[in-house]
């Protein structure tokens, strides 16, 4: 048997060495880490108004390089729950699952403005929770604020084949288009996904079999987190009535 | 165990015979997953797809080579009575490099496996060899040991892959750059099920996706292995 001293010593060489060169790794890997992560999400993003990108192309064929440039030319405010912008805020450094941690009346909300030949769309994020933990998505409205244009979700661990569906399954997410959040008169109703099928074509999606409480996450979602974006979107509204 | 103590005094880096049975006796006569039935947490969980088994399965490789490899390296110096600590710290710290080089690599697929590959840590595997292998014996040897149980296990879990995406999703390798769609109801499968006359009845499994699913492929290949190698077959 070594002495307790021998062991000691071993333990606090070996532990050191190690430390030390995952120190280093981490380190070197770092800055590139953190790009990718970066462009993973702004790539989620897109994929809402993947239908918009120029020339038709998709996500997955767009260069890193020109994520990042349809992100710079992008208008981003940062607003509030009262439809105030943030001054010198930008929407991608908004972290929303920090944001959903505080209270309702402090949080910020990014929006982003994709623009494509003239028209204006707005990406609103949410998030919410599903059957294992959080799910979020993205969903673009169109100019006239009422209209879906894409949407698209994630989650942290639903369950593969059912509720991870949400994005797993591209048809899913594909039947939010064209959508409306409000009724005919006005009155806020957002997106509903229906067990058993959609019976409102206007304002409900089909749902998942086998994936009742994630799809009642994501109805609820919807309809809290756009909700947030009331009155900012009511303000835009005004504004373009004034322009007009 | 049949790994005993060898004749050495040869060359560090040599390729006999007794090597050679290093590498391949795991793939089949002591396959870690279908004969010593090791590593199924991880087995059951990553393989409803092919391309996330087969990143899990070369970071295991790797994992089990150079674990295998530090801890013949410090055999001798290792106190005996926090050994167990010692190989952990080894092989966490392998998986931590695994971990940011996958990150830095390969974004998307480091979200796809996310926590499974901190769980390589806790595969039996790695330790068991370590416990088994490592400690007693010189680090050639024990390098390709490593090479050999990863490559048994690797194997079983895109066999798993392969079968679970095939019957769950009717693809190979979705999410990877070489993504192959076989059956299902779009235009953008080999087989269309919406207007082909023959396979109209054809559904994806909805089991195949699920880990339970993975456990009776298992089974099914432990069953196919035994019937033809009867060696396996325990008549007590």
């Amino acid at each position: 048997m070594e002495s307790t001293k021998y062991v000691v010593i071993f333990i606090l060489i070996l532990t050191a060495v190690v430390a030390v060169s995952l120190t280093g790794l981490r380190e070197a890997t770092k800055a590139q880490s953190a790009t990718n992560e970066d462009i993973f999400n702004k790539r989620a993003i897109l994929t809402a108004v993947e239908d918009y990108l120029p020339d038709g192309q998709k996500v997955a064929g767009l260069s890193d390089e020109k994520v990042l440039e349809i992100f710079s030319k992008m208008e981003q405010p940062v607003v509030d729950m009262e439809g105030n912008i943030f001054e010198g805020v930008k929407a991608e450094s908004i972290d929303m699952a920090k944001e959903r941690k505080k209270p309702e009346l402090e949080r910020r909300l990014p929006v982003y403005v994709y623009e494509q030949d003239g028209n204006k769309l707005y990406i609103l994020s949410v998030r919410g929770n599903g059957l294992w933990d959080e799910i979020w998505g993205s969903v673009a409205l169109k100019s006239d604020l009422n209209t879906i244009a894409g949407a698209t979700f994630d989650h942290k661990g639903e369950t593969p084949g059912l509720g991870a569906e949400i994005k797993d399954n591209p048809s899913f997410a594909a039947q939010f288009e064209g959508k409306e959040l409000y009724e005919d008169d006005g009155d806020y109703v957002s997106i509903k996904v229906r067990k058993g099928g959609a019976r409102d074509p206007e304002h409900e999606v089909d749902g998942i079999s086998g994936a009742t409480v994630t799809a009642d996450g994501v109805s609820e979602m919807l309809y809290r987190g756009l909700k947030y974006y009331q009155p900012y979107l009511d303000k835009v509204k005004q504004q373009s009535l004034l322009l007009n | 165990m049949a790994e005993t103590a060898v004749k050495e005094k040869e060359s560090v880096f040599q390729f006999g015979k007794s090597e050679r049975k290093l590498l391949t006796d795991p793939l089949n006569d002591n396959n870690p997953i279908t004969v010593q039935v090791l590593g199924i947490c991880s087995a059951l969980a990553v393989t409803s797809l092919v391309y996330p088994s087969l990143v899990m399965a070369i970071a295991v490789v790797f994992v089990t080579a150079f674990s295998s490899l530090f801890t013949s390296l410090l055999r001798n110096y290792i106190p005996k009575s926090v050994r167990m600590i010692v190989q952990l710290v080894i092989i966490a710290s392998l998986v931590t490099v695994v971990e940011l080089t996958l990150k830095y690599l390969n974004y998307p697929v480091y979200k796809q496996l996310s926590v499974y590959i901190g769980l390589i840590i806790t595969n039996c595997i790695v330790m068991g060899r370590l416990e088994a292998f490592s400690m007693a014996n010189k680090p050639w040897r024990s390098f390709l040991d490593g090479i050999g149980n990863g490559l048994g296990y690797g194997v079983i879990l895109v066999a798993v892959g392969v079968v679970r995406e095939i019957f769950g999703k009717g693809s190979l390798f979705a999410g990877s750059p070489i993504e192959f769609k076989i059956i299902g109801p779009t235009a953008n499968y080999l087989i269309n099920t919406t207007d082909s006359m023959l396979f109209g009845w054809y559904a994806n499994n909805n089991l195949m996706v699920l880990p339970a699913s993975a456990m009776f492929i298992i089974g099914i290949m432990i069953w196919i292995q035994r019937s033809y190698n009867t060696k396996l077959v325990d008549v007590s």
